[in-house]
């Protein structure tokens, strides 16, 4: 009872990685408060190897619930679920992913829950006395962080930052529970209906890329983009662009990043010729490792880069593609 | 129809600024200006009106001086406004404004389809779109990038989720919270200026609703916020010159290190 719990995410009966992140901040969480590590996944058909993944990766019980109307995630049969387990198993606290499924099922559940929902944390820690649940996240586009907490409503809930943490290594050997529960009768009481679903162009899914290449107006002509393209190819890295380059039409509006674009937080954010202005800032300046090439030492994106390389991007870039055309040090 | 477009007045993020010594928010001098993304909101419902036909009202929870984001979205083409405002309301967390905003639609009586933005550029939580559906009971749909039809009470969408999008049908009434790309919002007109001009906004109160004072404000509020702070910006660029080709080689055999070593 009063565990510490995540909401673990599946697609085709396969266990998302997302919910692997999550086990890293609940066992964090679980160790520092003496409390159990338990997960919980809604689906169909959800393959038994991922859920002992869940118990090889940290989890010390999962509960599993099962039925079709769950194969996908609807938000009335997934609060169904979730409040039947806030029921039954009384959690202390509840993590989600701050992905589309985490930011639409948590206010749904914490509305009827009567309780608070933190969103988008980029920080949880267990406050020392009271052992209550400290959630810092970003506020205002990343220009202030504020630390929040639940005092007295329970479930405390959050969701968190997809990639703002690793994820939780296999571990050989550990063991736990796994629970699988019939799902309750409200299940099918959906007023919401899945139609299908259709992949994304690159530019769709630039929130969701791990590395981003951005092209800022030093790259001075639309030909030129096929040189960021090259070097976006080789790293597996998907293309975006500051709103001068959209707006001079070199690129399609969603790639724009920023402010009135979008924002994004990738592992590895590599700028060509952006200048760093504040509004660009706003949608980038959380990515996890920053690079910037710009030829003016005194850009403000230099401000916020780990490395940056001050000279013409068009004297740097072919070295770079030449290299790792090379196959030298690809990661 | 009836729709419901529910809109926020926020600091403009662009000026926001924080004061080095006390680090706090600057409010001074900023200007409170319609959440930007809520403008999707409006036009999402305008073209529902043009499409179907509709009687479109604008709600916005907040101090007095939120008429002014009411009426630009009057200006706009929005039939009604009405404001949510009373002393008691103030520092509610997304829980109890959804409380309240929950309240206000149901005075308003039965809508089809009530459209919020994505999030707030403020508290940027993207939380109350989903949390006032619930407290209305009704269905919702997040993330909407796409209305394609609405035919026999049932309204077809897309929604934007991680590698792609997703295809949806709701039964209605129920919420919708639509991202940038629903379409570019339109610009006030003339005639919508001259209305919004001239149209008596009227307020609700806690008196207006009859809410239970322990579910509103920041009593109300399950959250706390404990701390606020500028984040220390860690990052300490290293810097390397390419003007010469041999410092260019070397600045970019750093960089392929750089990856390497923080194996990114
Ligand atoms: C309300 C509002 C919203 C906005 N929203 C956004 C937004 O969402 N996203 C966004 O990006 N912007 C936004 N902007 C615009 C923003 O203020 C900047 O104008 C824009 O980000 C600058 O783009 P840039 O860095 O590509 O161009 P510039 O500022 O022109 O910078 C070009 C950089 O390239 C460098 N350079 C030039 N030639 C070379 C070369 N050969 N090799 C290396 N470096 C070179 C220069 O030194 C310079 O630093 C917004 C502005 C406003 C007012
Ligand atoms: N005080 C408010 N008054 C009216 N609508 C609001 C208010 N706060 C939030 N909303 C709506 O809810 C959306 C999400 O806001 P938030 O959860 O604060 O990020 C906004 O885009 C608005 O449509």
């Amino acid at each position: 009872m009063n565990n510490i719990w995540i909401l673990a995410e599946q697609d085709a009966g396969q266990i998302k990685s997302v919910s692997y992140e999550l086990l890293t901040r609940g066992r964090k969480l679980a160790e520092k408060s003496g409390r159990k590590l338990c997960a919980m996944v809604f689906g169909h058909n959800i393959f038994e190897d991922g859920l002992n993944g869940l118990i090889a990766r940290g989890a010390e019980r999962v509960v599993a619930v099962e039925a079709p109307e769950l194969a996908h995630f609807l938000v009335e049969p997934y609060a169904a679920c979730t409040l039947e387990l806030i029921n039954k198993y009384r959690p202390e606290i509840i993590l989600a992913a701050a992905g589309t499924t985490g930011r639409t099922l948590m206010p749904y559940v914490a509305m009827t829950a009567n309780t608070g929902l933190t969103a988008d944390c980029t920080e949880l820690d267990i406050e020392d006395g009271t052992g209550l649940l400290l959630q810092t996240r970003p506020a205002i586009g990343g220009n202030i962080m504020a630390t929040i907490k639940c005092p007295e409503r329970r479930p405390q809930m959050s969701t968190v930052r997809p990639k703002s943490t690793p994820q939780s290594p296999r571990q050989e050997g550990r063991t736990g529970e796994i629970i699988r529960l019939q799902a309750p009768a409200e299940v099918n009481k959906t007023r919401v209906f899945y139609d299908g679903f259709e992949p994304g162009t690159e530019e769709m899914n630039l929130q969701d890329a791990e590395r981003i290449v951005v092209v800022g107006r030093g790259i001075k002509k639309a030909e030129n983009i096929k040189l960021a393209r090259e070097l976006a190819d080789l790293l597996g890295a998907a293309l975006g662009a500051s709103r001068e380059v959209v707006d001079r039409g070199w690129l399609s509006y969603p790639h724009q990043i920023g402010l009135s674009g979008k924002t994004v937080t990738p592992k590895l954010y590599i700028g060509l010729g952006v200048s760093g202005a504040i509004q660009h800032l706003a949608g980038m300046q959380t990515s996890e490792r920053i690079i910037a090439i710009n030829k003016d030492p005194e850009a403000q994106i230099f401000h916020v880069a780990d490395f940056g390389i001050v000279g013409d991007l068009f004297d740097v870039l072919p070295v770079l593609i030449e290299k790792l055309k090379k196959g030298e040090k690809i990661c | 129809m009836r729709i419901a477009v529910c809109i926020k007045q926020v600091p403009e993020t662009k000026s926001v600024k924080m004061d080095p010594e006390t680090r706090t928010v600057i409010r001074q001098g900023v200007q409170s200006i319609i959440n930007p993304l809520d403008l999707y909101a409006v036009e999402a419902a305008l073209e529902l009106k043009e499409r179907y036909g509709a009687q479109v009202t604008a709600v916005s929870m907040g101090p007095p001086q939120a008429v002014s984001a009411l009426k630009e979205a009057v200006a706009m083409g929005i039939d009604e406004a009405v404001l949510v405002s009373d002393r008691a309301f103030a520092g509610s967390d997304t829980w109890a404004t959804s409380h309240i905003l929950a309240g206000a639609l149901k005075k308003l009586g039965a809508f089809d389809l009530i459209l919020c933005g994505e999030r707030a550029t403020d508290g940027d939580t993207g939380q109350v779109g989903p949390e006032t559906a619930a407290a209305l009971d009704l269905p919702v749909i997040t993330y909407v990038n796409h209305i394609h039809e609405l035919r026999d009470g049932i309204l077809k969408v897309s929604r934007l989720v991680e590698g792609g999008t997703e295809k949806l049908s709701m039964r209605l009434p129920g919420v919708l919270t639509v991202v940038k790309e629903i379409g570019e919002p339109r610009l006030p007109t003339f005639r919508g200026k001259l209305k919004a001009k001239g149209l008596e906004i009227p307020t609700f109160t806690l008196e207006t609703l009859q809410l239970d004072k322990n579910r509103i404000g920041l009593k109300g509020s399950p959250t706390r916020v404990v701390k606020i702070f500028q984040p220390e910006i860690v990052r300490s660029c290293e810097m390397l010159p390419a003007e010469t080709e041999e410092q260019t080689v070397k600045a970019v055999d750093s960089m392929l290190a750089f990856l390497e070593d923080k194996a990114v």
